[in-house]
């Protein structure tokens, strides 16, 4: 590859548009409003606001490429919350030593991820052993994770955990916030994952063409089951990040992430069919929200016109995104 | 030939069609008169198709212009055209399967008539008089599904009919025709032609239309290579316009003496599509498995690699069973299988040729967990090259190649697994002449190595220049064990549709 083609590449992937529309929205809010925007203060703000969320778009889009979805990571993420807030609120007591509450915290933890590991199992057999739509499935089973956590719950928020809990959410390490360490690592494992082993690779074919998966012999059903434990775990670890941000749990909190998820999986160029997406396209898609959310909050725009606005820019980006690929069809296929 | 031109029901001049610097169609001229049948010939990807979309108005020409009973028209799209008299029977008919015989046929005309209600009376009045114009019987009530290919295909040329058809296009008509019934639709046709309506045959194989039709026009790489009266045309005069170059192919050699046993197949059966199957295969054998469209011989293809779950019979590949009904187990077994609908079921062709390839080889290339990306994708090209895949760039979507190109990448995948029988179903479907002979050679040099083939086919002198044996299949049963370096295609033919 010639230097010359290499930058041609670079400029017509989807993700070079992004990073524009990043640096743009970034460079416009500055502009906007320099003194608040650009202040460290909200600088560092949104690096603790949007790791959760990002967390869960990571979990939609390894769904999203094998052309299936999963509607059900809110849920997952706040009945992982929930048992965990439980066993913190039963266990340990807010005046325990930090010593002792971490070990506790430890056993929440672990049982939050193994809640996101069954769930993820739970939909994984939905979609590959009885063949449901994966969004039908995981619509069913979000309602289901939702409904097990208001049981345990009556509905109501659980708090009082002992202060150890803070740092999954709150804390620093040499001045970089843990969620956001969180989810550099995740999306960094994410894209390993994707790009150099068998099961990524074997996922993304998939979503290009499920019955030639098929055709070549790929153990399609145990390919999916990773898939949406993956998925599953993820968003038990977005859930953990919640409840130490919110110091409590509650069966409906973040019920605005699930759309957000998805919008930016969608904008982060992950084809909604399957077969395409990239980790990169999704961070910078996550930078790009984060940017204008916060920058339209500082402008006074109220939460509600914000919901207006992504779903708007959903169906725009879903609309050119579509309209790109026939393009790009056409242009492939010169006749027969 | 201006008189030519002013009777012509169509008349396209110089037309041109040109897709993204791609020129399918290069200044063709092409007119039929009405009550005529022409034959139109060319290899895939020589422009025929697209002369199809230009008269159907599914596409217009970059130049030239069309002018249909004889008025220009500068705006076509398919309900113009449809209007004009224009009507295209595809392949698969595109009939609605769960309507019955009656509204299938008058479909479309009640809905040219504007009409906002369904009248079942009037339906089937159309459908009677369509019928009876063809001069055949079909029950009106019968649901299209249930009905066996050649009365789909009649179904499909009365609705043409029915909606006042000046001309009718034929895609591929003969395919699935038993012989009896190719001589019906000759009979048809000739009907069909005395009444003034046109007919354009568009095929490969057109021996069996080529002695009801008036002309020949040969296009080749966008451009009419040859124009001329039906009689003045053969099957291998045609192959010859339409390749530029004389095919000859060399029968496969002998099996190596005292070859071992492959792959045993025993009382394979699925009820409903096939039925006590048994045959083995030799190492170095090509084992042909022929039968027409709906004979069971793909259902056999896919079971044989576990993608068609048998109700009963087994399989052994070298002495070991193979669980049936499992893909991944037939692939463990070291058996291969290149489906014969590449498009959507053996490439994934949104995805790199090179990845195409890869993906048959993640485990042999994986240590503890991680892809040894360098080693996958260097055996990968090495594949492409020893299979002569001409690709501009190995990382380009598998669908910018030819359907030659696509099939080694398809080919490629399995090979790179070093199969011990490879189950090809269809090897040729929609490769140009010229390819063919090469896959054909591969199929013949794979064999020479030691592989076990079988060739799944209809395509009969394909089966003669490949196997050693070819077995027929009719209504899911072998009815016949022949050698394919003795039998003539005549007999073949015969056996095939008797």
């Amino acid at each position: 590859m010639t230097p010359q083609t290499a930058s041609r590449n670079i400029t017509a992937a989807p993700e070079f548009r992004l990073l524009i529309i990043a640096v743009l929205v970034f460079g416009l809010m500055s502009v906007l409003s320099p003194d608040r925007f650009l202040s460290s203060q909200n600088l560092t703000s949104m690096a603790f606001q949007f790791p959760e969320f990002a967390i869960l778009a990571l979990a939609m889009t390894i769904t999203m490429l094998t052309g299936g979805i999963d509607l059900s990571v809110v849920g997952v993420a706040n009945l992982s919350a929930v048992v965990a807030a439980l066993i913190l609120t039963q266990f340990a007591d807010p005046a325990m030593p930090a010593g002792q509450s971490a070990i506790w915290l430890a056993m929440a933890m672990a049982a939050a991820l193994a809640i996101g590991a069954v769930a993820g199992l739970a939909n994984g057999c939905l979609v590959a052993f009885f063949g449901l739509p994966p969004i039908l499935a995981t619509l069913g089973s979000g309602l289901v994770f939702t409904g097990f956590a208001i049981a345990m719950t009556g509905g109501s928020a659980v708090m009082g955990f002992p202060p150890t809990v803070a740092v999954i959410g709150n804390a620093q390490v040499l001045g970089i916030p843990v969620p956001l360490i969180l989810f550099v690592a995740l999306a960094i494992v994410l894209h390993l994952l994707l790009t150099r082993t068998a099961f990524g690779l074997r996922v993304t074919m998939f979503g290009a063409n499920p019955l030639a998966a098929l055709y070549a012999a790929i153990d399609i059903n145990r390919m999916l089951l990773k898939v949406y434990v993956i998925a599953g775990v993820f968003s038990s670890i977005a859930g953990l990040i919640i409840m130490s941000r919110a110091n409590s749990a509650k069966a409906d909190y973040g019920s605005s992430y699930l759309l957000l998820a998805v919008l930016i999986a969608v904008l982060g160029g992950v084809n909604p069919y399957g077969g395409y997406g990239r980790v990169i396209g999704v961070v910078l898609a996550v930078l790009s929200m984060q940017f204008l959310s916060s920058g339209l909050n500082m402008l006074g725009v109220s939460n509600f016109a914000r919901e207006l606005i992504w779903g708007a820019l959903l169906i725009l980006v879903m609309v050119i995104n579509t309209h790109a690929v026939s393009a790009l069809r056409s242009s492939l296929k010169p006749s027969k | 030939m201006s008189s030519d031109h002013d009777t012509a029901f169509i008349d396209l001049r110089a037309i041109t069609k040109r897709y993204a610097g791609v020129t399918a169609l290069d200044s063709v001229d092409f007119t039929v008169q009405p009550g005529e049948a022409v034959c139109l010939a060319g290899e895939n990807g020589s422009g025929k198709s697209t002369l199809i979309k230009i008269i159907s108005g599914v596409e217009p020409g970059t130049e030239g212009s069309v002018r249909i009973a004889g008025e220009e028209r500068p705006v076509l799209n398919p309900r113009i055209s449809a209007a004009a008299g224009v009507m295209v029977i595809f392949q698969d008919f595109s009939l609605f399967p769960n309507l019955s015989v009656a509204e299938n046929i008058a479909f479309a005309t009640q809905l040219t008539q504007q009409e906002r209600f369904y009248k079942a009376g009037a339906a089937r009045e159309i459908a009677r008089t369509a019928l009876e114009r063809i001069g055949v019987e079909i029950d009106l009530d019968a649901r299209v599904e249930a009905l066996p290919v050649a009365q789909k295909q009649l179904v499909a040329i009365c609705r043409a009919l029915a909606s006042r058809a000046q001309l009718i296009i034929m895609d591929e008509p003969t395919t699935a025709l038993t012989e009896k019934e190719v001589r019906r639709l000759q009979g048809i046709i000739r009907k069909l032609k005395d009444e003034g309506v046109a007919v354009i045959f568009v095929s490969h194989k057109l021996a069996e239309v080529l002695e009801v039709s008036e002309k020949v026009v040969v296009l080749r790489n966008g451009k009419k290579v040859a124009e001329g009266p039906a009689s003045e045309f053969d099957t291998q005069s045609l192959t010859y316009h339409m390749t530029g170059r004389d095919v000859a192919e060399v029968p496969p050699s002998d099996v190596r003496a005292g070859a071992e046993t492959l792959m045993e197949v025993r009382g394979l059966s699925k009820a409903g599509s096939f039925s006590d199957i048994s045959f083995e295969l030799k190492a170095g054998e090509i084992l042909g498995i022929t039968g027409l469209l709906g004979s069971g011989r793909t259902s056999v293809a896919k079971a044989l690699f576990g993608l068609v779950v048998p109700d009963e019979g087994a399989i052994t590949v070298e002495g070991h069973p193979v669980p049936t009904g499992d893909p991944q187990a037939a692939s463990r077994a070291r058996i291969g299988y290149v489906p014969e609908d590449r498009l959507t079921e053996g490439l994934f062709l949104s995805q790199s040729i090179l990845r195409n390839v890869a993906i048959g080889r993640l485990d042999a290339h994986t240590k503890s967990g991680v892809l040894n990306m360098g080693g996958l994708v260097s055996e990968a090209a090495d594949w492409l090259k020893r299979l002569k895949v001409k690709a501009p760039d190995v990382n380009a979507p598998v669908q910018s190649l030819s359907g030659g190109n696509q099939q080694r990448v398809a080919l490629a995948r399995w090979l790179s697994r070093a199969p011990r029988v490879l189950v090809l179903n269809g090897p040729s479907v929609g490769v140009d002449v010229g390819s063919k002979a090469d896959i054909h050679d591969i199929i013949r040099d794979l064999a020479s190595q030691g592989i076990g083939i079988i060739v799944i086919s209809d395509d009969l002198p394909e089966l003669l220049a490949t196997c050693h044996r070819i077995l027929v299949m009719r209504e899911g049963r072998i009815i016949d064990a022949l050698d394919g370096r003795a039998v003539s295609e005549d007999e073949l033919a015969r056996r095939l549709a008797s």
